[in-house]
C-alpha cells in the first residue's frame, strides 16, 4: 500500500501520500495557493517546479524560514499557514520586487485580461508599486513567422525553459548570463530562428505573462477580408472546435462546430471550408503510402525501411528536420492536412472557379503556432505565393471575434460549404493523440484486407499517454503500431529506431501534450489536464456523430480522385500533396 | 560585449574530448570540466561548448547558461597581459571607478574583453587582501597599489 502522510493546513486536516508537495495538498482541500512558475499537467510530461518565483510561500510550525509551497513536500504532523500576516507580507514584497522590473504596459499587452501575473496583482490589492523608478532590464525583442518574444516581460519564472528542454527536449531555450542581466534565450545570442526551436509553442502555452506569445495576424486578415478584389477563403483545423468556446466562457469540451462556422460568414469569408476535408485526403496519401512501403517490406524489399512516421505536425517536421538529420527517409512524404488543403485549393478549387491564385486568399484557423512558419516554406509556394497565405491560432480566431462585435454564444449553427468542407469522423479525430494513427488504420485495413470493419473504433490508440502501443490484426499478419505525443517522447521512440531496436511499423507523432488538442495556439489550460481530456472527448464525440466515419468513404475525396487527382500516389498527387525535407541541423 | 569569432584548433578540440571523458561525460562534471578546458585551451567558444554539449548529451543552451552566469568564464581569447582592478570595497572608496574608466579609455576595450591586438585582457576583481594599498591594479602577477589615474598609460606602455 501507498504510505501516506497526514497533515494540517489552515484548518484542514488532509491526507496525502508520502512525497506530495504542500501546494498540491492545499488544493485538495480547496486552498488556492498562488504561484507565477509552478505549473503541472497531470498525466503528461509537463511540468515546471524550479521554485523561482517565491510567491507560494507558506508558514511550517517549527521552521524558521517560510517555505515553497510548491518545493516543500508534506511530513506526517506537519502544521501549515497559507494566509497569515508574514505570509501575506512576504508574498506581497516578492510580487512587488517582480512588478519592478516588469514594464508597466498592461494597457497595450497582448496578454492583457490572461495574464497571471496581473491576476496576482488583482488578487494582492496591489495598488501602488513601492520599488518602482528603477531602470528596468533591457532584454531582446523578437519577432519570428510563428513566436513573438518581448523578454521585458519575462519574471523568469523558468517554464518555458522547462517545458523546452525536458518536457520536449528541443533545447532551444536556456538561461543566460545572471542577475538582472538573466535571459531566457538560445544559446550564445543566438535568434530563435537560428537555434533549435520547432516552433511548437508549448512555451507560449505556459508563459505566465506576455513574454512568449504569437505572431498575430488579425489586423493582416482584416485587411484582406475589406479588399474587394482578393476572394478570402478559410479551413478550420479539427481541434479548434473542441477548444474555441472556451473563450467565450463556455465548459471545456463543449462542441462549437456549426457557431464557429457561423461566425466566420459573419467576418465575411467567401467559402468557410474544414481541414477536416483534407485530413481526410492525407489518409488516402499516407495509408496508400503505409500499404506500400508495408508491402514492398513484407517482399523483402530491402530499399524500403519501416516504421513510417506520420508528417502532419509541422513541429515534429521541424524536430526531426533539425535533430535526426540522418532519418529524413523515414516519416512519410505527406503534406500536412493544412498544406494539402491550400495546395488543392489554389489550384483545383480556384480552377473549378476560374479566379486567379494571386487573388484568392487561403486562411488556415488552427491550434497551432508552427502552422505559421509552416505557410512560410519555400516549397508550400508557387512564385512566391504561399498555398496558405498565413495562420491564425485559435486565440487569434477568439479575438477576431471579439473585435467584429460578434455574440458568439447566440449564433445559429451553420454548415461548412462544399466541396472542400466536407468530412468524415476519421478527419475529425487528426486534433487528438491516436487520432491520426486510428483514422489510417479505418483505411488501411479496409483496402489492405479487402474487409469492412466489424468495430470503427481502435480505443486501444486513445488517450493521453506519452507513448501508447497496440497490435493490430491485418489479415493475420500483426502491425505493431506505436503512438507519442510531446517531442521528448518521440526522441525516445526515434532513438530506439536509430539503434534498430524499434518493434514498430507505424508510428504517428504530435509534438504537442494530448496532440492537437494541446496545441500552443489553443486557449491556455493554466496546467488543468481536465482541460485536455474534455476536448479530447468532444473529438470522439463529433466523429461518433458522423454518418461517414472513415476517409475512403468521403464521397468528395472519391470525386476529387476521380476529377483531378487519378488515384493515391499519382504524379499529380506527388505534385500536389506530397513534399521532402530538409537537413536543416546546425554544424553539419 | 564584442564577440570574438575564434577558431578553435583541431589539437585543442581533441583535447576538449579528452577531458570530457576524463570526467566520463557526466553532466554534473559540468563545472569542473569547464575549468579544466578553460586551464587548457584558454577560453571556452561557442565551438568548444557546442562540442561539450554534445558529449555530455545537454542543450547547448545549458552550457551556455553555466559559462555565461559565472565571470570566471571567458568566451574570448585572454590577452597575453591580463590587467585586473580591485573593486573591493577599499579600492572602491578611493577611486578604483576612475582609474577603470582610464584604463578603458587607454585600452579601448571594456571590462572582460581583450584588445585585437591580443595583447591586453581586462578584468575586475573584488579584493585582493592588499588594502592598505588601495587602490590597486595587478598586471599579470605584478602589483600596482596607490595607483594614480595619471601613471596608468605609463604602466602600460611599459609592456610588450
Amino acid at each position: 500500500m501507498e504510505k501516506t502522510v497526514t497533515l494540517k493546513i489552515d484548518k484542514h486536516e488532509v491526507t496525502v501520500p508520502a512525497g506530495t508537495i504542500i501546494l498540491d495538498a492545499a488544493k485538495k482541500v480547496g486552498i488556492d495557493i498562488p504561484t507565477l512558475c509552478y505549473i503541472n499537467l497531470e498525466g503528461t510530461a509537463v511540468k515546471s517546479n524550479p521554485s523561482s518565483c517565491r510567491i507560494c510561500v507558506v508558514e511550517v510550525e517549527g521552521k524558521k524560514n517560510l517555505a515553497p509551497a510548491c518545493a516543500t513536500a508534506c511530513t506526517e504532523g506537519m502544521v501549515v499557514h497559507t494566509s497569515t500576516t508574514r505570509v501575506l507580507n512576504s508574498r506581497r514584497i516578492v510580487a512587488e520586487l517582480i512588478l519592478s522590473d516588469h514594464p508597466n504596459e498592461c494597457l497595450v499587452c497582448p496578454k492583457s485580461g490572461k495574464c497571471e501575473l496581473q491576476k496576482l496583482s488583482q488578487r494582492f490589492n496591489i495598488s501602488e508599486m513601492p520599488f518602482a523608478g528603477g531602470e528596468l532590464s533591457q532584454r531582446t525583442k523578437e519577432v519570428t513567422a510563428a513566436i513573438v518574444r518581448n523578454m521585458d516581460k519575462c519574471i523568469l519564472c523558468r517554464r518555458c525553459e522547462n517545458v523546452c528542454n525536458n518536457v520536449q527536449t528541443v533545447g532551444a531555450l536556456g538561461a543566460i548570463k545572471r542577475g538582472f542581466n538573466t535571459m531566457i534565450a538560445p544559446a550564445f545570442g543566438k535568434s530563435l530562428k537560428e537555434s533549435e526551436c520547432t516552433y511548437c509553442g508549448q512555451c507560449v502555452s505556459v508563459c505566465p505573462t506576455g513574454a512568449l506569445s504569437e505572431h498575430d495576424y488579425t489586423n493582416r486578415l482584416l485587411e484582406d477580408l475589406a479588399d474587394p478584389d482578393k476572394t478570402v477563403i478559410v479551413q478550420t483545423a479539427p481541434a479548434v472546435r473542441a477548444a474555441l468556446g472556451e473563450e467565450f466562457g463556455l465548459p471545456a469540451g463543449t462542441l462549437v462546430t456549426g457557431k464557429m462556422v457561423a461566425a466566420l460568414r459573419e467576418l465575411g469569408f467567401a467559402k468557410v471550408f474544414d481541414t477536416d476535408f483534407s485530413a481526410d485526403l492525407t489518409i488516402m496519401e499516407e495509408g496508400s503510402e503505409i500499404i506500400d512501403r508495408l508491402t514492398h517490406f513484407l517482399k523483402k524489399d530491402r530499399l524500403v525501411r519501416l516504421p513510417i512516421l506520420t508528417s502532419c505536425c509541422p513541429a515534429w517536421v521541424n524536430f526531426f528536420e533539425k535533430q535526426f538529420p540522418d532519418m529524413l527517409d523515414i516519416p512519410s512524404t505527406a503534406r500536412s492536412p493544412q498544406q494539402m488543403f491550400g495546395s488543392i485549393a489554389k489550384n483545383y478549387w480556384a480552377d473549378m472557379m476560374g479566379i486567379p491564385r494571386e487573388k484568392l486568399v487561403c486562411v488556415s484557423i488552427m491550434p497551432c503556432l508552427a502552422k505559421k512558419f509552416e505557410c512560410s516554406r519555400e516549397e508550400f509556394k508557387k512564385k512566391g505565393n504561399p498555398d496558405v497565405d498565413y495562420s491564425l491560432s485559435t486565440r487569434e480566431f477568439a479575438e477576431l471575434i471579439r473585435k467584429a462585435n460578434i455574440n458568439f454564444n447566440a449564433l445559429q449553427n451553420e454548415d461548412y460549404d462544399n466541396p472542400l468542407g466536407e468530412s468524415t469522423g476519421a478527419g475529425v479525430i487528426f486534433g487528438a493523440t491516436g487520432g491520426v494513427l486510428e483514422a489510417a488504420l479505418r483505411t488501411v485495413y479496409e483496402i489492405y484486407t479487402g474487409k469492412k470493419l466489424e468495430k470503427i473504433d481502435f480505443e486501444q490508440v486513445r488517450g493521453l499517454d506519452g507513448i501508447k502501443k497496440a497490435v493490430i490484426d491485418l489479415n493475420g499478419f500483426p502491425l505493431h503500431v506505436g503512438i507519442a505525443n510531446g517531442l521528448g517522447n518521440a526522441r525516445r521512440l526515434l532513438e530506439e529506431i536509430r539503434s534498430g531496436k524499434s518493434e514498430f511499423h507505424v508510428i504517428e507523432i504530435m509534438a504537442c501534450p494530448g496532440g492537437c488538442i494541446g496545441g500552443g495556439g489553443q486557449p491556455q489550460h493554466h496546467g488543468n489536464v481536465e482541460i485536455l481530456k474534455a476536448r479530447t472527448a468532444a473529438l470522439y464525440r463529433e466523429d461518433a456523430n458522423k454518418k461517414l466515419r472513415k476517409s475512403h468513404e468521403n464521397p468528395y475525396i472519391i470525386k476529387l480522385y476521380e476529377e483531378y487527382l487519378g488515384k493515391p500516389l499519382s504524379e499529380q498527387s506527388h505534385k500536389l500533396l506530397h513534399t521532402h525535407y530538409f537537413n536543416r541541423a546546425e554544424n553539419e | 560585449m564584442t564577440e570574438v569569432k575564434a577558431k578553435i584548433s583541431p589539437s585543442a578540440l581533441i583535447k576538449v574530448e579528452q577531458i570530457c571523458e576524463k570526467h566520463g561525460n557526466r553532466p554534473g562534471e559540468l563545472i569542473n570540466i569547464l575549468e579544466e578546458i578553460q586551464g587548457t585551451v584558454g577560453f571556452l567558444p561557442e565551438d568548444v561548448q557546442r562540442l561539450i554539449a554534445h558529449k555530455l548529451g545537454l542543450p547547448a543552451s545549458k552550457i551556455n547558461g553555466v559559462v555565461s552566469f559565472y565571470t570566471f568564464f571567458t568566451t574570448t581569447p585572454r590577452g597575453k597581459h591580463r590587467v585586473s582592478v580591485c573593486l573591493g570595497t577599499a579600492c572602491y572608496v578611493r577611486g578604483a571607478e576612475k582609474n577603470i574608466d582610464e584604463i578603458k579609455r587607454v585600452l579601448g576595450i571594456e571590462v572582460g574583453d581583450t584588445t585585437p591586438d591580443g595583447k591586453f585582457s581586462l578584468d575586475c576583481l573584488r579584493c585582493l587582501g592588499a588594502c592598505g594599498l588601495a587602490p590597486v591594479m595587478m598586471v599579470d602577477e605584478q602589483v600596482y597599489g596607490r595607483l594614480q589615474m595619471t601613471e596608468i598609460r605609463k604602466i602600460l606602455d611599459s609592456y610588450e
